[in-house]
């Protein structure tokens, strides 16, 4: 390594179109926080499109990259050194964070309208832009230091967003909560890499894979303690448990748009963070995380969904808690290939389950948010009791919530919620991780009761005077998008789930 | 019998899968001009009457094209890629044994959209009643013409939703709690179902049912085939039900709006059977060969438990609902069945597809029955109808009167009528079970069994002499009789039942030569 020629390992090439999606969302968070400085207060809704818009564009810019062998920020391509790949698992990644975080915006749109006194616009669109600037890094990083700032830029503007609301207590509370325990998990992780690179002395991902094989063995018990160490980060971002905690009162606390958000882009920031330092760091350590993962699979979900099941549905923003706790639960099921990919012999195809099942939970997660959005503007409390009687005055949105749940609880005709849970059990079965199959056949079972429970609820009568909620366009354009991909992906599940049968790295 | 061109075949088939699908999208759209009828109730259901029709005549068109001298060979065949990365064909296909559950299912369904159209369920909205029948039926017809173990895991799961708000939003008393214990008794069993189906279809590298079934278990190791089983008998047994995982049927049965029981015992249970018959006898004989006596054991105390829960709620005092007592009956019923195909031979289980259809056919018929009384009456209680002497059906409304009768007749098998022949084959295979099985064993088996048929004629007589006999009361008004739309519904099984006892051939010459292929190695 330091017989290279310094200069050219310093002066590095860069190729722009491999980083331009997360740039072009860093670039636009800027324009939008020097634009708001300049606007006048009637205008600056104009903001909220741009936002948009420009996440619009980040998405599109994957297009160029489709084939999947771009890589920059290298030292040595020869043993692929780099700190920035665009490989297909980057590109499905951040295709995920990118329409994730365009649908949290068009949900927003509605959001910032509706309380325009209380949330500042300019500094609102630059913290979600930044925070999808860094999760869209995140898949691509191949470096640990890459991977840590990653997290970190998707996650401090996270925490801002979920206090964002002016003089509301709820809201400060949440976010201190998610700041502090972020921070410390966070903490954690660093200090797991310092451990791996005081044993491997190098931070590339590639590398660090290769040194782990045969590493001294005094310093055995170091590399094993940094591996574990490491992924304590990447589980909190994930809401697995035990660092869960946080979920349930940030989501209530925070705007609902920042919630779906959450849910869906900080997920995604977690496990891919996971994927990427368990599968191509720590391959040779599976026997170390494998074990850990299942175990904090089958611990996840079972929590997210007791604690979904517990739910009261006139309890005041039970409508979310009940959300979040069951994000909670999914997120377990997201854990589960990636714990088969520690006892698979092919974990690429493991992982690829994770992939499919994430994408599926975006999109019709995203959908439930958006009529929880919807609903929330005329029910400021959002109790599930909300719901009742919803198809009375809303029928398609209350066929399209029924559908995103029945999805979400993985039954016909959610027809993609359950292949896409077929390929998580298949991925349990493949690598003979049998108890946890059965574990997850349990939860099935007991998600499937509050999911149901609340779409019973919107078929009801109506109790007292109906209120037909009025859809504004935005709203209605995230609900249809979420919508008509629910309903294409059930007719054609393959779209999703050939990355389960593929390798993407 | 008459020559229908293949491609036809293959469109008649998949528009029987398909068509009740876009049906219930259609019903949930506004009628289109023209077609808006009286009201908006009315024209919906006269949708679901059209809908189901077109299935129907789909249906015996593909029953009538159907080569019946080559039975055992998979007929109308579509075999498309789906999705390729769970390695999910769209495979349809129909042989001798599913081609009668298949017109059966078709048949029921219209009777009861017919039946609906005449007598609008209380409840929720028609509209929404339509759509939920048609995506029910959509579901069941999938299960018996699908040969991807994938897709039958989705077609088996599809008919869940449909039922619990069947149940939830037109059923009777108690109904949120058994549509509850429906569900998830069922869910519960079918996931586990489904880790043995994605055992069997990694370890042996297809999901196709016929090329599983050609294989006969061969690429299986012993245990994995034991754990296949155990996984996917638990699910199949579930919805059979077999005793003692029935418990969640008396109370659908018993909540449930007639036309739900009427689709729940004459087709849904019979997805479980089914199961059992096309997935785990060919695809894992051998782990099938370990679990068969326990599976005739579980069989035959259901036969006896459902005797004696049908004699205990007929007996007077003990406010016996009689939806239940039928419900119970129909677990009595499924044991003979799950005797028939636990024998592993084929008299056996020939005998327990009979059963199957006649089962489908003559409870459809007692559900319908029992409905019209307590639409009559407001009660289905066996003390309130009875009172002190008898309901005496035969007085105030002969021809119900008659029909029950008739019905009940049949159900406990009487020679000539449907339900006989089907119990008398299964309990003839467990006097001969397969090789390897312990014939004492099945011959205890069979004992039971047969004393069970004792204990079913018993309770039904008991039902007949307390619901249709009795002293004339000359105060009581009489009942309204069988109505033309009831006549409608109900002629086609009573007709059927009374053919399927006289000529079984029609059927057994359908059903042995697949039964004979399954066992033996496979479908061709």
């Amino acid at each position: 390594m330091s017989s290279q020629p310094l200069a050219e390992s310093l002066v590095q090439s860069v190729d722009w179109l491999a980083v331009a999606p997360p740039l072009i969302a860093a670039v636009v968070a800027l324009a939008v926080l020097v634009a708001d400085l300049f606007l006048p207060e009637a205008r600056k809704a104009v903001l909220g499109w741009v936002s948009v818009a420009g996440l619009a564009l980040a998405a599109l810019m994957l297009l160029p990259l489709l084939d999947g062998h771009r890589s920059t920020f290298c030292v040595d391509r020869a043993t692929r050194a780099c700190s920035y790949t665009a490989d297909h698992f980057t590109l499905v990644i951040q295709f995920l964070v990118l329409g994730g975080a365009l649908l949290a915006a068009l949900l927003s749109v509605t959001n910032l309208k509706d309380d325009e006194q209380r949330v500042p616009a300019g500094e609102f669109w630059f913290l979600l832009l930044s925070s999808a600037a860094g999760a869209a890094l995140l898949p691509a990083s191949r470096d640990l230091a890459t991977l840590i700032v990653a997290l970190e830029v998707a996650s401090l503007p996270a925490f801002a967003l979920v206090g964002i609301r002016h003089g509301d207590k709820r809201s400060s509370e949440a976010a201190l909560k998610f700041f502090l325990s972020s921070v410390t998990a966070t903490a954690v992780s660093l200090m797991g890499v310092s451990f791996v690179y005081a044993s491997t002395g190098t931070l590339y991902l590639t590398q660090v894979a290769q040194r782990l094989t045969h590493i001294d063995g005094q310093l055995h018990t170091l590399a094993q303690t940094g591996v574990v160490l490491t992924l304590v980060g990447f589980a909190f971002k994930t809401a697995a448990v035990p660092f869960h905690f946080w979920v349930p009162d940030t989501y209530v606390g925070a705007p609902l748009p920042v919630a779906a958000y959450l849910s869906v882009v900080g997920k995604a920031v977690g496990f891919s963070g996971l994927i990427l330092v368990t599968v191509v760091a720590f391959p040779s350590y599976a026997d170390v995380w494998g074990p850990a993962l299942a175990v904090l699979a089958a611990l996840t979900m079972t929590v997210g969904n007791v604690g979904a099941l517990r739910q009261q549905a006139t309890r005041a923003y039970s409508a979310v808690r009940l959300l979040a706790w069951s994000s909670v639960g999914q997120a377990g099921y997201l854990l589960v290939p990636i714990a088969a990919a520690g006892y698979a012999e092919d974990p690429q195809k493991a992982i690829g389950s994770t992939v499919a099942y994430a994408l599926m939970y975006a999109a019709v997660n995203l959908g439930a948010f958006a009529v929880a959005a919807l609903v929330g503007r005329s029910r400021a409390l959002n109790r599930i009791s909300d719901y009742r009687g919803l198809y009375a005055t809303n029928p398609l949105t209350a066929l399209l919530l029924a559908f995103f749940l029945l999805c979400l609880a993985g039954l016909p005709p959610g027809v993609i919620g359950l292949f896409a849970k077929v390929t998580v059990f298949s991925a349990a079965v493949d690598a003979g991780l049998g108890w946890l199959a059965v574990v997850m056949a349990v939860n099935v079972v007991i998600a499937l009761f509050y999911y149901l429970q609340w779409t019973a609820l919107l078929f009801r009568a109506p109790e007292g005077e109906p209120a037909r909620h009025h859809v504004p366009a935005p709203l209605t354009a995230a609900i249809a998008l979420t919508g008509v991909l629910g309903v294409a992906l059930s007719g054609a599940p393959q779209l999703v789930l050939r990355f389960a049968a593929t390798g993407l790295f | 019998m008459i020559d229908i061109n293949e491609s036809v075949m293959q469109f008649l088939l998949a528009f029987v899968v398909v068509g009740p699908l876009l049906g219930a999208v259609a019903a949930l759209l506004p009628a289109p001009p023209g077609l808006k009828g009286k009201s908006p109730g009315q024209a919906v259901l006269r949708h679901g009457v059209t809908v189901t029709g077109a299935i129907l005549i789909a249906a015996i068109v593909l029953a009538l094209g159907f080569d019946s001298d080559h039975p055992s060979k998979m007929q109308a065949t579509t075999d498309i890629s789906w999705i390729p990365a769970l390695d999910v064909r769209i495979h349809l296909g129909i042989d001798g044994i599913s081609l009668p559950l298949l017109v059966l299912t078709a048949l029921l369904t219209f009777l009861c959209a017919l039946y609906s159209y005449f007598k609008p369920p209380a409840g929720g909205s028609p509209k929404a009643f339509v759509a939920l029948l048609l995506l029910l039926e959509s579901g069941t017809l999938a299960t018996f013409a699908v040969l991807d173990l994938l897709l039958f895991f989705l077609a088996f799961e599809t008919v869940l939703i449909p039922m619990y708000f069947l149940i939830v939003r037109w059923g009777g008393e108690g109904r949120t709690r058994a549509a509850w214990k429906f569900i998830l008794f069922t869910l519960l069993g079918s996931v586990v179902m489904l880790l043995g189906l994605l055992l069997i279809g990694i370890k042996a590298g297809t999901f196709d049912m016929v090329a599983l079934a050609t294989d006969n278990g061969r690429p299986l190791t012993a245990s994995v085939q034991v754990i296949a089983v155990l996984a996917i008998g638990i699910g199949l047994a579930v919805k059979a039900p077999m005793w003692p995982l029935h418990s969640w049927l008396p109370e659908a049965h018993t909540a449930a709006p007639t036309v739900g029981s009427v689709l729940l015992a004459g087709v849904l249970l019979k997805m479980g059977t089914y199961g059992f018959v096309r997935i785990l006898l060919p695809i894992a004989p051998h782990g099938f060969h370990t679990f068969a006596p326990y599976l005739a054991a579980f069989a035959v105390v259901g036969i006896i438990y459902g005797s004696l829960a049908c004699l205990a709620l007929a007996k007077r005092g003990a406010k016996g609902d009689l939806k239940r007592l039928i419900a119970y009956s129909s677990v009595g019923h499924m044991g003979f069945v799950l005797l028939g195909i636990a024998t592993m031979t084929p008299t056996g289980v020939n005998g327990a597809l009979f059963a199957n259809i006649a089962h489908g056919l003559i409870t459809g018929l007692l559900f319908f029955l029992v409905g019209g009384l307590k639409d009559r009456t407001g009660t289905t209680d066996l003390d309130a109808l009875a009172e002190e002497t008898g309901a005496a059906l035969y007085g105030k409304a002969p021809r119900l009167g008659g029909l029950l009768a008739f019905a009940a007749v049949a159900s406990l098998g009487l020679p000539g009528l449907a339900g006989f022949w089907g119990e008398m084959l299964a309990l003839f295979g467990a006097f001969e079970p397969a090789a390897g099985l312990s014939r004492p064993a099945f011959l205890t088996f069979m004992a039971i069994g047969a004393f069970g048929t004792l204990l079913t004629a018993a309770y039904m007589l008991i039902v007949v002499r307390r619901v249709c006999m009795g002293g004339a009361d000359q105060e009581v008004p009489e009942l309204a009789d069988v109505h033309g739309y009831e006549f409608a519904a109900w002629t086609p099984l009573v007709a059927l039942t009374v053919g399927a006892g006289l000529w079984p051939r029609a059927l057994l010459g359908l059903t042995d030569p697949a039964v004979h292929q399954l066992l033996a190695g496979g479908t061709r």
